[in-house]
C-alpha cells in the first residue's frame, strides 16, 4: 500500500524531501508539544449518568432546535426533546431517563446564557433507551441516511459541530470523488479520536461504507497524524477487503486537522479562497463523527453520548470518557479527581482554538472534544510587546496571511481594510500567529474581533444605504407631485 | 470568592474536588511558544560579547569604554524618555552594543554617548518606540556622529602590538566639545581606505580573522558570522538577508572584476569594512527590514548594490552603513509589493492576467 509519497506527481525540493521523512502536509504552521501522553494510552471508560443532566438547544452550526417539552415531563434516554427547527438544524435527545424540572436559561459554554432543558436524572431507571427499529441502511436511498443522519442529531464531533447530513448533501452539479476522514487531531492534549481509532477501527468502516454509499464515491482516506502509530496500524490492519480505504500517516504539525489542510495534504489542492471542500470534490468528516453515525445505525440510538478527553496537568486523573451529553462540568471534573490546586485554566475543546470555561455549571455538549485544564506553567504568557516584525506569524500563517499587518489594521478598526487588501476572511482563527508571537500580542483574538467589527460595519453600510434610497425615492416622489411633499415628510 | 458562584448559577456550593480554582480566561490559544521578544533581544546581545571581546584582544581595554559609552547613550535616554521598563527588552542595548561596535577604537567618549542618544531619541522614540521606527537607530547614531565629527570616526589606531592592554588610545578622554585630533595617535589605514586610497588589497585571512584596522566591529568577520549562523538556527534572524547581501555583493564584485581587473575580488568586498557585521547583525533588525522573504530578498539585494556601488564610485571609502538607511526607507514599499499569496488564491501574475 502506498504511502503519501508521489502523490500529485509527487513534491519537489524541500517539499518533496519534508514528505518523504514526515509525511505529506501542509506549508506553515506550527509545533505546539502534543502532550498526548497523559491520556493516550488510557483506553475509553463510562462515566456514571450524573444527577442531572441540562442539554443546550444549541448545540451545533446553524438555526437552534426548538423544545418540545415542558416542565414535569418524564422522558426516556433517547427520547427527543428538541426538533430541528430547519434545515441547517438537527434535533437534541435526552441523554439520561428523567424528569423536566426547567426549559430556560442557563450557561452556555460559549460564555453566554442560552436556552436549555434541564432533566432530573431518574436513579433508578434502567437508561435503557426505547427499543428501536434498526434501518438496513444496505437499503437505504441517500435521502433516507441523510434523513436518519439528521433524525439523530449527529453533528461534526471535532468541535465546530456542523450538522453531518448538511455536508452529506453537495448539490448536483458538484461531483464528489473523495471521501475523506479526519483523523489528525493535532490540537495538543486530546486523544479522544484517537482512542475511537484503535479502539473501535471497525466502527470507522462502517461508517465509512455508509457514507460513501450515501455520497456516492468510490474512495475514502483516512488522514491521521504520524503521532498516532497505533492508531494508523490498527485502521490498516481492520480495512475490509471491499471498500477502497487508505489510511495515511500525515505531518504532526499544527493546524493538520483543519479541513482545508488536510485536504492540501491529501491531495495536494487548495480549496478556493471562500470555497468549500466540494469545490475541489472532497468532503471531510471527522473520525468520531463517522463512528457516531455507525452506531446510529447498529443500534438505533441518536446522539446522546460522546467520547470526551478530560485532560491537563490541572486535573487529577486524566482520562478518556463516555460521557452524557449535556453532563455539567462540575460532575466530570470530580469524576476525574477534582481540580490540581495549581489548577488556572479550563477549556472546552483544545488549547489552541477551545474556549475556556469560568464556570462549572456549564454542560458539555455534542461539539465538545475535550475538556483540557491547565496550570499556571502552561497558561503563562510573556508580556505584550509591540510588534518589531519579526516575521513568525506570517512563517506560521497556514493560509498565507499578514497577521502582522492585520494586527495593526485591526488596532486602527480598519476593518474594510483588514478584509480587502489583507484578506481577513480567509483567517480561519487557527490561532498559530498568536501561539508564535514573541510579543505575544493576541493577534487571533483581534482577527476574531475584527470580522465581527466587520461583519457590523458591512450592516451599517447596508441600513445607510437603504436610508439614502428611500430618501431618494421620496425625492422623486416628491418631485413628481409637489403636493404630496408633507406626506412623505 | 469563586468566580462561577457570582452569577448565581451555581446551585451547589463547590464540593472539595472543585473548590476555589481562581479560574483564568484567557482568549485561545491558550498555549504560547517559550519565546519571547525580550529573550530575541538579549539573545543577539549575548552573540555580540566574543566580537567584542576580539575587539578587546585587537585593541586593549579601551574599547570597552567606547561601547560602554554607547550604551549608556542608548540606555540613559531610553530610560528618561521611552516607556516603563522598556529597558528590559534589550532593544536599546542592541542599538548602543552595535553603535559602539561600529566606532573606531579610540574614539571620544562623549562623542559615542551623544550617538547613541541621539540613535535611541532620534531614531526610535521620535517614531513611537520599540517596533515603530523606520531607520536602524544604530546606524541612524553612526550617521549623526559622521556628519558632525568627520576626523574623529575616521581616525582608526593601529591594532595592539604586545602588551597595551591598559593604552588608552586616541581621544578617549577628550572633554566635551573641546576638538579632537589633539592627542598624538599611531594609526592604521583600513583595508577599504587602503584600496580606495593607495590601491593595495588586504589579505583574506587577516579581514577574516580581523587583524585589520576599522572599527571595533569591523575586525573580526569570523566570530560575526558565527553569531549569526547561530542566530539563524535559532530563527532570530531572516538568513536570506545576509546571504542575499552577500552574493549581491559577490556577484557584483566578480561581474566589476572582469571589466576592471584592479576591482579588488568578492572575498575582500565581502569580509572587509562592516559589511559582516552590517549584513548580520544590522540590515536583519527585524523592525527596519522586510517582513515578508520576497522582500528580504529584495532589500538584500539593494543593499549590496548600493554597497559596491558607494565603494567603488562614492567619495567614501565604506557605504554599508548609507546602503542600510536607504533601503530601510524603502522598507514599507517592499513590503507592499511582497505580500504572500494567500491560500486558495491565483498568485498576483495570474490574477493580473485573468483581468486584462
Amino acid at each position: 500500500m502506498s504511502t503519501g509519497t508521489g502523490r500529485n506527481g509527487g513534491r519537489r525540493g524541500l517539499a518533496g524531501l519534508s514528505e518523504l521523512l514526515f509525511g505529506p502536509s501542509f506549508r506553515h504552521g506550527v509545533h505546539p508539544p502534543d502532550s498526548k501522553s497523559l491520556t493516550a494510552a488510557l483506553p475509553i471508560r463510562r462515566m456514571p449518568f450524573p444527577d442531572e443532566v441540562v442539554l443546550p438547544l444549541r448545540q451545533h452550526t446553524g438555526k437552534p432546535s426548538r423544545a418540545i417539552v415542558q416542565v414535569g415531563d418524564r422522558v426516556e434516554r433517547g427520547d427527543v426533546v428538541g426538533v430541528a427547527d430547519g434545515y441547517v438544524s438537527v434535533p437534541v435527545h435526552a441523554s439520561a431517563s428523567g424528569t423536566v424540572t426547567d426549559v430556560g436559561w442557563w450557561p452556555h459554554p460559549d460564555g453566554s446564557m442560552d436556552t436549555a432543558v434541564r432533566i432530573q436524572v431518574d436513579r433508578f431507571a434502567p437508561q435503557l433507551p426505547r427499543p428501536r427499529i434498526v434501518p438496513h441502511w444496505e437499503g437505504l436511498s441517500a435521502d433516507e441516511v441523510r434523513r436518519a443522519v439528521q433524525d439523530a442529531g449527529v453533528v461534526g464531533l471535532g468541535g465546530a459541530a456542523f450538522p453531518t447530513h448538511v455536508k452529506l448533501n453537495p448539490p448536483a452539479d458538484q461531483t464528489i470523488e473523495l471521501l475523506l476522514i479526519n483523523g489528525a487531531e493535532c490540537e495538543p492534549y486530546l486523544t479522544s479520536d484517537h482512542r475511537v481509532m484503535v479502539e473501535h477501527p471497525d466502527r470507522v468502516h462502517f461508517g465509512i461504507r455508509i457514507m460513501m454509499q450515501c455520497l456516492g464515491v468510490d474512495r475514502a482516506v483516512i488522514g491521521v497524524e504520524k503521532n498516532k502509530p497505533d492508531a494508523i496500524a490498527r485502521l490498516r490492519e481492520t480495512i475490509p477487503a471491499d471498500l477502497d480505504v487508505e489510511v495515511i500517516g500525515l505531518t504532526v504539525k499544527y493546524p493538520q486537522g483543519a479541513e482545508k489542510m488536510l485536504i492540501k495534504a491529501v491531495t495536494g489542492r487548495e480549496v478556493p479562497s471562500g470555497k468549500l471542500p466540494m469545490h475541489v470534490g472532497a468532503v471531510v468528516q471527522n473520525v468520531s463523527s463517522i463512528a457516531a453515525i455507525a452506531e446510529v445505525f447498529e443500534t438505533g440510538y441518536p446522539l446522546i453520548e460522546r467520547i470526551v478527553t478530560v485532560t491537563g496537568p490541572g486535573v487529577r486523573k486524566p482520562q478518556n470518557l463516555v460521557v452524557p451529553v449535556g453532563t455539567k462540568l462540575r460532575d466530570v471534573l470530580e469524576f476525574c479527581g477534582g481540580l490540581a490546586p495549581d489548577a488556572t485554566e479550563i477549556i472546552f475543546g483544545g488549547p489552541m482554538m477551545g474556549t475556556p470555561q469560568p464556570n462549572l455549571d456549564v454542560p458539555l455538549m455534542k461539539g465538545t472534544s475535550g475538556v483540557v485544564v491547565l496550570t499556571e506553567s502552561e497558561s503563562a504568557r510573556p508580556q505584550v510587546m509591540p510588534c518589531i516584525s519579526c516575521g513568525r506569524c506570517l512563517a506560521a500563517c497556514p493560509v498565507f496571511l499578514n497577521p502582522s499587518r492585520l494586527g495593526q489594521l485591526a488596532q486602527l478598526a480598519d476593518f474594510e481594510r483588514m478584509a480587502e487588501e489583507y484578506r481577513l476572511n480567509d483567517c480561519m482563527l487557527c490561532g498559530s500567529c498568536s501561539y508564535v508571537c514573541p510579543s505575544n500580542i493576541p493577534l487571533s483574538q483581534m482577527f476574531a474581533l475584527g470580522k465581527s467589527g466587520l461583519r457590523r460595519v458591512q450592516q451599517l453600510a447596508k441600513e445607510k444605504e437603504a436610508e439614502k434610497a428611500r430618501e431618494e425615492a421620496a425625492r422623486t416622489a416628491a418631485d413628481e407631485s409637489p403636493d404630496k411633499v408633507q406626506v412623505v415628510a | 470568592m469563586t468566580p462561577w458562584r457570582g452569577t448565581g448559577w451555581g446551585e451547589r456550593a463547590g464540593t472539595s474536588a472543585t473548590e476555589d480554582p481562581s479560574l483564568r480566561l484567557m482568549p485561545s490559544p491558550h498555549l504560547h511558544a517559550q519565546d519571547s521578544t525580550a529573550r530575541i533581544m538579549w539573545t543577539v546581545v549575548a552573540t555580540l560579547v566574543p566580537v567584542v571581546l576580539a575587539s578587546v584582544w585587537f585593541f586593549g581595554l579601551g574599547v570597552l569604554l567606547v561601547i560602554g559609552a554607547a550604551m549608556a547613550g542608548t540606555m540613559i535616554t531610553e530610560r528618561a524618555f521611552g516607556p516603563g521598563g522598556a529597558l528590559r527588552d534589550g532593544s536599546a542595548a542592541i542599538t548602543g552594543l552595535l553603535l559602539g561596535l561600529t566606532l573606531p577604537p579610540g574614539f571620544p567618549l562623549w562623542m559615542a554617548f551623544l550617538g547613541g542618544a541621539f540613535g535611541i531619541g532620534f531614531g526610535k522614540l521620535i517614531f513611537g518606540g520599540l517596533g515603530m521606527n523606520i531607520f536602524n537607530p544604530a546606524l541612524l547614531g553612526r550617521a549623526f556622529l559622521q556628519a558632525a565629527f568627520p576626523i574623529s570616526i575616521t581616525t582608526w589606531p593601529a591594532v595592539r602590538t604586545g602588551g597595551e592592554w591598559l593604552t588608552l588610545r586616541g581621544d578617549l578622554l577628550a572633554p566635551p566639545f573641546m576638538g579632537a585630533g589633539e592627542v598624538d595617535v599611531v594609526t592604521q589605514a583600513t583595508p577599504l581606505g587602503l584600496w580606495k586610497f593607495e590601491g593595495e588589497i588586504a589579505g583574506v585571512w587577516d579581514l577574516l580573522i580581523g587583524s585589520t584596522g576599522g572599527s571595533l566591529g569591523e575586525t573580526s568577520a569570523l566570530l560575526i558570522l558565527l553569531g549569526g549562523v547561530y542566530l539563524a538556527a535559532k530563527n532570530y534572524l531572516n538568513w536570506r538577508i545576509p546571504v542575499g547581501i552577500f552574493a549581491t555583493v559577490a556577484g557584483f564584485s566578480v561581474l566589476f572584476r572582469l571589466i576592471d581587473p584592479t576591482f579588488p575580488g568578492p572575498l575582500f568586498m565581502i569580509f572587509s569594512g562592516g559589511l559582516v557585521l552590517g549584513a548580520v547583525y544590522m540590515a536583519t533588525d527585524m523592525v527596519t527590514s522586510p517582513i515578508t522573504n520576497g522582500g528580504a530578498w529584495i532589500f538584500a539585494f539593494g543593499i549590496g548594490m548600493l554597497v559596491v556601488l558607494i565603494r567603488g564610485w562614492g567619495g567614501l571609502p565604506e557605504g554599508v552603513m548609507y546602503a542600510i538607511l536607504i533601503m530601510n526607507a524603502l522598507v514599507p514599499f517592499i513590503e507592499r509589493i511582497t505580500q504572500p499569496r494567500v491560500f486558495g488564491t491565483e498568485p498576483k501574475a495570474k490574477q493580473a492576467e485573468g483581468a486584462a
